[in-house]
């Protein structure tokens, strides 16, 4: 079993084309960045995310036009709680790259990335539904895959495997 | 007129409920309602084994049972870091590409029998039939194989079994050519597939498509060959892509696959290498029942693997195959325990689902029928 240890260390990871671009947007966007099982992460700061994912769609070089996915894994009882992860992919480049944002557990709540990708439209309602985490300015917000009447959450920790019934 | 085309219709492939005001004949606004089929996987794989959640990925996307096993299983692999042996890497290569026919004929075939086609659907489960023979040969099971396991296989092949795949391989593309026969240059089929439910390539990147309903469009991406996984490397094949992105470009699309996929069938079979089919790894992979009977150390480890699990180092990993749908995902989250943090799905479909309003929209309602079975929807793996 040869797993190499995963580099943490953001200075590191600073050449990046994608950690490169965001640090030299704004520094502050990137709060830190791993590189593990040949996959790099970056942790983007919770306000900037939207703008942060149109920079990355748009640029020239690696434009990672294709939002794979968007879901979210929640850390109960540790804070930040929830930490919703998006999966880009660079259709003309053929690299991946995931970004990860950190929420508290009390009104989780983030900026909706519909307006970079439509394909967010339906993962990020998903989200919604099985976490309680809100996105501001998604078009139509509701419940997605539980009843439009369910009370809960139910892929959050606290949510017990067989139910309430 | 607000219509209700409910989750029980027969042209929906499943439980699919849609919800379509119209004018009347031409669509206004439509409107997918999912949900009836969500069964809470993601929930239930928390609270399982890493090895027991191979049974419950087959049930997800239930027409390609062993492309889900494929997904997480090499999910997994990654994050252990284990090497898999070449002969395990072409059995998994072969089979999944059956299974993509497998597929393919449930699409083809449910896809003409809801325009009106039907002895198409009789031609293609006629093929189905021997393919799932093929599965219950090497596996013990028609459909829900759970045959690809972290590590390797289950068992080993029967004797035979690649005499049977080499035969079936032989017949298979007549009957590809009986079908285009059929349905290619019909000019029923014309009317009702070609210039319908056109989706143009930024909409469908934009949206999230992947698979044929990407490639119909002509957007020329295909994770075997672009990202390749579980040696797709060592296989030629081409990749058929549309141009127009109606329904005909990604009926083409489907067809020239189970052509493209038989021909690496064959490539596998005929090239299939010599040696195990599991990695090398006592604590993961369960010895074989020989010596599980005769060794001690072999029933300790046996007795371990299937009561507590084995731990998984810490990390994430997300691990994508190219299914008969698009781009399956599976991202699993370990903790360093037996079981997984968490374990989402990424589904082509429910991607492929947010095409249907710039499909229909404006369109007729017959051709709405069309546009669900141009995007191939399983509702298993929408709602999982």
């Amino acid at each position: 079993m040869a797993l190499e240890p995963a580099i943490t260390d953001l200075e590191q990871l600073k050449s990046h084309p994608a950690i490169a671009k965001l640090l030299a947007w704004n520094p502050v966007a990137v709060q830190g960045a791993k590189f593990d099982r040949n996959e790099i992460s970056i942790y983007v700061e919770r306000s900037l995310v939207r703008e942060a994912c149109a920079l990355l769609r748009d640029d020239a070089d690696c434009p990672y036009n294709y939002l794979a996915d968007v879901t979210c894994v929640d850390w109960f009882p540790s804070e930040p709680r929830f930490e919703v992860v998006y999966h880009l992919l660079s259709i003309p480049r053929k690299e991946r790259v995931r970004l990860k944002v950190r929420l508290e557990g009390s009104s989780p709540a983030l900026d909706s990335v519909t307006q970079v990708w439509s394909a967010a439209n339906y993962f990020e309602r998903e989200v919604f539904d099985l976490f309680g985490v809100r996105f501001a300015g998604h078009p139509y917000l509701r419940r997605l895959l539980m009843p439009e009447d369910w009370e809960g959450h139910p892929l959050r920790k606290d949510y017990p495997v067989e139910g309430y019934r | 007129m607000i219509l209700n085309m409910g989750p029980h219709h027969p042209s929906t492939h499943g439980v699919l409920r849609l919800i379509l005001e119209i004018d009347g004949e031409n669509i206004v606004r439509i409107m997918p309602d999912i949900g009836y089929l969500h069964t809470g996987i993601e929930k239930t794989c928390e609270a399982k084994f890493y090895q027991q959640v191979v049974p419950l990925t087959d049930r997800i996307d239930y027409l390609c049972p062993l492309t889900n096993n494929l997904c997480y299983v090499l999910a997994v692999e990654k994050l252990l870091g284990l090497e898999i042996p070449p002969k395990a890497q072409w059995m998994r290569v072969m089979l999944n590409e059956l299974t993509r026919i497998n597929s393919h004929l449930v699409w083809l075939g449910t896809h003409a029998l809801d325009i009106g086609a039907m002895t198409v659907f009789l031609y293609c489960f006629r093929e189905r039939e021997d393919i799932l023979r093929l599965f219950e040969m090497v596996s013990g099971q028609r459909m829900m194989t759970s045959y690809f396991r972290i590590g390797g296989l289950a068992l080993e092949p029967p004797l035979g079994f690649f005499e049977k795949v080499r035969h079936f391989a032989r017949r298979f593309p007549a009957k590809v050519d009986e079908y285009e026969n059929l349905l290619t240059g019909n000019p029923i089929w014309g009317m009702r597939t070609r210039g319908v439910a056109r989706i143009t390539a930024e909409d469908a990147v934009a949206l999230g498509a992947s698979g044929p309903t990407l490639r119909g469009s002509g957007v020329d991406f295909d994770l075997r060959r672009d990202l390749p996984y579980s040696g797709y490397e060592n296989f030629r094949f081409k990749v058929p892509v549309g141009q127009d992105g109606d329904v005909f470009a990604r009926y083409m699309c489907r067809v020239g696959e189970m052509r493209e996929s038989i021909a690496m069938v064959e490539q596998a079979v005929e090239g299939m290498p010599e040696g195990p089919i599991k990695a090398v790894a006592p604590k993961v992979v369960l010895p074989d029942r020989e010596m599980m009977k005769t060794q001690m150390e072999a029933l300790i480890y046996h007795f371990k693997i299937i009561t507590e699990g084995f731990a998984v180092p810490a990390g994430e990993v997300y691990q994508a195959v190219e299914s008969p749908r698009g781009e399956m995902g599976y991202y699993v989250v370990s903790d360093g325990t037996a079981k997984p943090y968490r374990v989402h799905m990424r589904s082509a479909c429910l991607a492929n689902l947010q095409l249907l309003p710039s499909m229909c929209e404006g369109r007729l309602l017959a051709d709405v029928v069309a546009a669900i079975g141009s995007i191939d929807i399983v509702l298993g793996e929408i709602d999982r």
